[in-house]
């Protein structure tokens, strides 16, 4: 029995069958890129905003004319960005380069070590995004108030980091994560921290509805057969959270009958 | 005149519009333009004239996380 697709995962009003999102930076190069999101099935790609090389060689393609905008919902980054101006800049600079979208992946930000975000300074890039109209699905630390209140300002996703940014650690706090799911009338989908396909299971074994993952492909030994293992993970962590895990317990249950014995 | 294009130096005509430099740099694709920290709309691209001094910057889509 497969999933119904009444489970699509909804973002600003948008359906998408796949709750699986990738980056595509740290591949060997763009023919890896493309066979890895391929094999992901990942309808929404993130995407990074940086200066034209001026003059580069043109036999060069671009990154849109292999993955392009038509066939995918590209999701442009504020990486790289840390303070608020820097962010806002970002996102107008993509929603020009992409034609008006206006959906984007927020984050600003405190620490280069950890690449944690600064939560002061996003909330306020967040709320300087949204009154400009933006789609803000905002990357953050798994502090459920904070994830709240990105909520209730007006972001259309919240996406708690399971541990830093290209650590592959998997998610160090399931509690909070689950605080975070509990609480939420936004998608929640864990960004960043990812290593393997069983933290991806995890994550939607939480209640997550989706993961963002880059590094946990990219840098597999194997990116594309990676690819297609979180393809599953996933799919198997949305059916396991769907169909209700068994409790805990402190004891043994036996799952053989005790009368009827022979001996 | 000099204008600053993506942090470097640039030489361009006294009557460069932006669709001119455009057409100088050979650029296509997808990509967005500020000037002095303003972006531009592609619908201004052949109004907009440049000046002396302008800071340029013109971004694409890149590989990411």
């Amino acid at each position: 029995m497969s999933i119904p697709n009444t489970d699509d995962l909804s973002i600003a009003g948008i359906n998408y069958s796949s709750r699986l999102l990738v980056g595509t930076g740290k591949y060997k190069d763009l023919q890896e890129t493309k066979k890895a999101i391929e094999s992901s099935g990942a309808e929404i790609v993130t995407v990074a905003i940086r200066r034209t090389n001026i003059g580069q060689n043109k036999d060069e393609p671009n990154l849109l004319e292999i993955i392009s905008p038509d066939k995918f919902t590209i999701l442009p980054n504020t990486a790289g960005c840390y303070d608020v101006e820097s962010a806002v800049r970002t996102c107008q600079l993509a929603r020009e380069l992409l034609d008006g979208h206006d959906l984007v992946k927020l984050e600003v930000l405190g620490d280069k070590k950890t690449l944690f975000p600064d939560m002061p300074q996003t909330l306020e890039a967040a709320q300087q995004l949204v009154d400009d109209n933006f789609k803000v699905m905002v990357y953050t630390t798994d502090d459920p108030i904070m994830a709240k209140r990105f909520e209730e300002i007006g972001c259309v996703a919240v996406m708690p980091l399971a541990a830093p940014i290209g650590s592959g650690l998997g998610i160090r706090n399931p509690y909070n994560i689950r605080t975070i799911v509990e609480n939420a009338s936004v998608p929640i989908l864990v960004d960043a921290g990812v290593g393997t396909a069983s933290d991806a299971a995890i994550a939607m074994e939480l209640g997550c509805d989706g993961v963002l993952m880059n590094t946990a492909i990219a840098e597999a030994e194997k990116p594309i057969l990676m690819a297609s293992a979180m393809k599953k993970a996933i799919e198997a962590g949305r059916e396991a959270y769907l169909a209700g895990r068994m409790p805990r317990r402190a004891y043994a249950s036996a799952s053989s009958p005790i009368d009827g014995h022979f001996f | 005149m000099e204008v600053l294009l993506n942090g470097d130096p640039h030489s361009i005509d006294q009557s460069c519009t932006i669709q001119n430099l455009i057409r100088d740099l050979n650029l296509d694709g997808k990509f967005a333009i500020e000037i002095n920290q303003n972006i531009i709309p592609r619908s201004k691209y052949l109004d907009i004239k440049l000046h002396a001094g302008d800071k340029i910057e013109i971004v694409q889509a890149i590989g990411g996380g």
